[in-house]
């Protein structure tokens, strides 16, 4: 890889790195949001590094438009706001650090021992279109199976959300 | 670092990702904090999809990913309801507290 190749990765891998150590680290709870925010975009980048363009539109669209409001909505709607910052606590910090631990060293063994330099792309990567094509050909069973799982779950957010007994 | 692939070095990043969801979610206890680490975790499974496609082409990973991203979605919904019914029985988010069936 040469410096410009290696600084395309680096940069958002970075940026998506301390947004993630933000997120599970930052005492307020908004603030903790925010810092997820910037993990999510950064990885949008990263995605246009990869040459995934559209699903960096995806991730951009559903998660910094969509999630990051939707738990903005659910730290509002769950703690009282009594003038003070939203602090939030954590417990077991040395018992979750070395597990954390023990599961990146687990994850590094495979990834470090494979030898990725023979493989070639069969394929170009793919455009758009051909993304389009594959939902509605090859994949459209479980595109059709995800539809529906989108609207029950959407419902059973409303039913189990909704304030009063039927 | 020069001595790794491409697709080493995001494998690499979305492990560490992974690992930071994990910590904090077994150190969060509050429940929303708990739904951002899964968020991280759930991120972590997507870079590792697009860094396999970019290894070997054709749309069929770049799918995996979207339909991971709709099954995200679908999750933060139930979750947060299930946050907002918490709040609403216990008055607190703090998963300690919660503790009906334990005793």
């Amino acid at each position: 890889m040469t410096a410009l190749e290696l600084a395309g990765i680096a940069v958002p891998s970075v940026a998506i790195l301390v947004g993630a150590a933000g997120t599970v680290l930052s005492r307020n709870l908004v603030h903790s949001v925010f810092w997820l925010a910037l993990a999510l975009v950064a990885t949008a980048g990263l995605f246009v590094r990869l040459d995934a363009g559209f699903l960096a539109g995806a991730q951009v669209l559903v998660y910094a438009g969509g999630i990051v409001t939707l738990m903005i909505f659910g730290v509002m709607l769950t703690t009282r706001i009594e003038g003070g910052p939203l602090v939030q606590a954590s417990g077991g910090r040395v018992r979750g650090a070395l597990i954390a631990i023990a599961v990146f060293a687990l994850l590094c063994v495979p990834i470090l021992g494979a030898d990725f330099g023979g493989v070639a792309a069969a394929e170009p990567a793919p455009a758009p279109a051909d993304l389009g094509r594959a939902f509605l050909s090859d994949f459209v069973l479980p595109f059709e199976v995800l539809s529906v799982l989108l609207v029950a779950a959407m419902i059973g957010a409303i039913a189990i959300a909704r304030k009063t007994d039927p | 670092l020069s001595s790794l692939s491409e697709v080493q070095v995001c494998l690499l990043v979305a492990a560490l990702l992974f690992s930071i969801g994990v910590y904090g979610l077994l150190t969060r206890r509050n429940a929303v904090g708990i739904l951002l680490s899964v968020e991280l975790m759930a991120n972590a499974v997507n870079i590792n999809l697009v860094a396999f496609s970019r290894l070997f082409g054709g749309p069929d990973a770049q799918v995996f990913a979207l339909f991971a991203i709709a099954l995200t979605v679908a999750e933060v919904a139930v979750g947060l309801a299930i946050v907002i019914l918490l709040s609403r029985t216990w008055k607190t988010i703090e998963t300690d507290q919660a503790r009906e069936l334990s005793g």
